[in-house]
C-alpha cells in the first residue's frame, strides 16, 4: 500500500514537466542569486550559513507544497482506500527521497557556482542526508497542518522556520566541522547522533498526531 | 470562601514577600555577578512559571485531541496564552541581568536565549494558526496537533541543545551549576518559595483567562 501511494505520487510528479523543471530552475536561480550577490567570495563560516539557509528556503517552498494538492475528490479517494498511517509514511518517505534529490542538486550547484569548500566530504555527505530526511520529515506534518488552515501559503513558512530550527542549527554545527576536515577522533558524533533521533521523533510524532488531521 | 482562594492569598503574599525580603535580605558576594545576583528571585521563578504554563497547554492540548471537547481547546489556548505573557517579564529581567553580567542586553553566544526566541515565535504561530481557522472544531484539532509538535520540538531546543554547546548560563559548557549560587541558606528561603508563589499567581492568571471566556461563550449562545 505504501509502496503504491510513493509510486502514484512519482508518476505524479514526473508526469508534470512543469514541477521538475521549476524544481531545478529554482534552485539555480536561488544559488546563482546569491552566488552573484557576495560575488563568489565567501569565507568558510558564510559558505556554511548560506548553504543551509538556501537548502532550508529550498525545502519549505518546494517540499512544503506536498499536501495541498490533496483537497476535493482526491482527498476523498485518500480517506476512502488508505488508513492515515500509510499516506503520512508514504508522504514522509516520498518526501525524504525528494529532499535528499533536492539537496544534493543545490550541493552541486553551490559547488559550481560558488566552490567546494568542503574537506571532510564523507562527514558531510551523511550530514546532508539526515539534514535533508529530518527538513523532509517536519514538513510534511507542516504541510499538512497548513492545507487544513484556509489555505494561506505564508501560514507554512510561519509554522515551520520555528520547528525547523533546532534541526538547522545542529547541521550548521556538525557540518562546519566536515568542512573543516577536522580529524576522526575530534568529530562530534553527538551531533549526528542527536539528528538521527530528531528524524526518528518527528517520524513517530507525524505517525501519532496526522491521524487526527486526516478527518475533515 | 477561604477553600476556594487559599492559594491566591498564599501567592500575594508570597510574591509580596520576595520582592521585598529579596531586596533586603543578606546574599553571598560573587565576582560580576554582585548584586544582582538577587534576580535569581525574579529572572528563573517567571520562567518556571511559563515554562509551566506551556506544560498545562501541552496537557489541555493533549486532552481535547482524545476527548474532541472545545473546552479543553480554549483551556490550552489560555494556557499558551498566560505563558506568553509571563515570557516577556522573563525576557526583561534576563535582558537586563546580562547587561550587567555579560555587557550585552541581548548575545547569540547563549543557545538558552535563543531558544527562548524560538519558542515565543513557536507560540507566535501557534496563534496565528489558531486565527487562521474560523471552523471551532477544526481549529481545535488542527492547533493542538501543532501544539503538541511544536511543545516536544521547543523543549529539544531549550533543554537538550544548551547542554551541548557552549553557554553563558549557570550548569551548562562549564559555568558553575545553579546549586552553587543557591547554596547559600539566605538565598534559598526566597527563591524556593518564589518559585511556588509565582506559579500559583501563573495558575490564578489562568482560571481568570478560563472565566473571562467562559462567559464570553455564554454571551456568544
Amino acid at each position: 500500500m505504501i509502496l503504491n501511494l510513493i509510486k502514484k505520487e512519482l508518476l505524479l510528479e514526473f508526469r508534470q514537466k512543469a514541477t521538475i523543471g521549476g524544481v531545478l530552475v529554482y534552485i539555480i536561480g536561488t544559488v546563482f542569486v546569491s552566488a552573484l550577490c557576495f560575488k563568489g567570495k565567501l569565507d568558510k563560516p558564510t559558505w556554511n550559513a548560506l548553504f543551509w539557509v538556501i537548502t532550508l528556503f529550498t525545502s519549505v517552498t518546494i517540499s512544503g507544497k506536498s499536501f495541498f494538492k490533496e483537497t476535493g475528490g482526491q482527498a476523498l479517494f485518500n480517506f476512502l482506500h488508505y488508513t492515515p498511517q500509510q499516506f503520512i509514511i508514504s508522504k514522509i518517505i516520498y518526501n525524504m527521497l525528494f529532499m535528499l534529490c533536492l539537496s544534493f542538486i543545490t550541493f552541486f550547484f553551490y559547488v559550481f557556482f560558488i566552490k567546494n569548500e568542503v574537506e571532510n566530504m564523507g562527514l558531510f555527505v551523511i550530514i546532508l542526508i539526515l539534514a535533508s530526511t529530518g527538513l523532509a520529515g517536519v514538513l510534511s506534518l507542516m504541510s499538512a497542518i497548513a492545507s487544513k488552515a484556509s489555505g494561506n501559503f505564508a501560514i507554512m513558512s510561519i509554522l515551520s522556520f520555528p520547528v525547523l530550527l533546532p534541526i538547522i542549527l545542529v547541521v550548521i554545527q556538525s557540518s562546519k566541522q566536515a568542512i573543516d576536515g577536522i580529524e576522526l577522533a575530534g568529530i562530534g558524533f553527538e551531533f549526528l547522533v542527536i539528528l538521527t533521533s530528531l528524524n526518528v521523533l518527528t517520524i513517530a510524532l507525524s505517525f501519532i498526531l496526522f491521524p487526527y488531521l486526516w478527518r475533515d | 470562601m477561604i477553600m476556594k482562594h487559599w492559594y491566591k492569598i498564599i501567592s500575594v503574599f508570597i510574591i509580596f514577600y520576595t520582592l521585598v525580603w529579596g531586596l533586603l535580605n543578606p546574599v553571598p558576594r560573587l565576582d560580576i555577578l554582585n548584586e544582582t545576583i538577587r534576580n535569581v528571585y525574579y529572572h528563573v521563578p517567571i520562567w518556571f512559571a511559563m515554562l509551566f504554563m506551556m506544560l498545562v497547554s501541552l496537557i489541555f492540548s493533549i486532552k481535547s485531541l482524545s476527548t474532541n471537547k472545545l473546552a479543553d481547546d480554549i483551556k490550552a489556548y489560555n494556557a499558551a496564552v498566560v505563558g506568553f505573557f509571563f515570557s516577556i517579564p522573563g525576557l526583561l529581567t534576563g535582558s537586563v541581568w546580562a547587561k550587567f553580567t555579560w555587557t550585552t542586553w541581548w548575545t547569540f553566544q547563549d543557545p538558552k536565549l535563543n531558544g527562548v526566541a524560538i519558542s515565543i515565535l513557536i507560540y507566535l504561530a501557534y496563534f496565528i494558526l489558531r486565527f487562521s481557522i474560523d471552523d471551532e472544531l477544526k481549529r481545535a484539532r488542527i492547533s493542538a496537533v501543532y501544539n503538541v509538535f511544536a511543545f516536544v520540538m521547543m523543549n529539544v531546543f531549550i533543554m537538550i541543545l544548551p547542554r551541548l554547546t557552549d553557554s553563558l548560563h549557570p550548569g551548562n559548557g562549564g559555568n558553575p551549576a545553579f546549586a552553587k549560587y543557591d547554596l547559600d541558606s539566605n538565598m534559598r528561603m526566597v527563591f524556593y518559595p518564589a518559585v511556588v508563589g509565582w506559579l500559583l499567581f501563573s495558575f490564578w492568571l489562568f482560571q481568570i483567562k478560563n472565566r473571562i471566556s467562559f462567559l464570553n461563550n455564554k454571551l456568544d449562545d
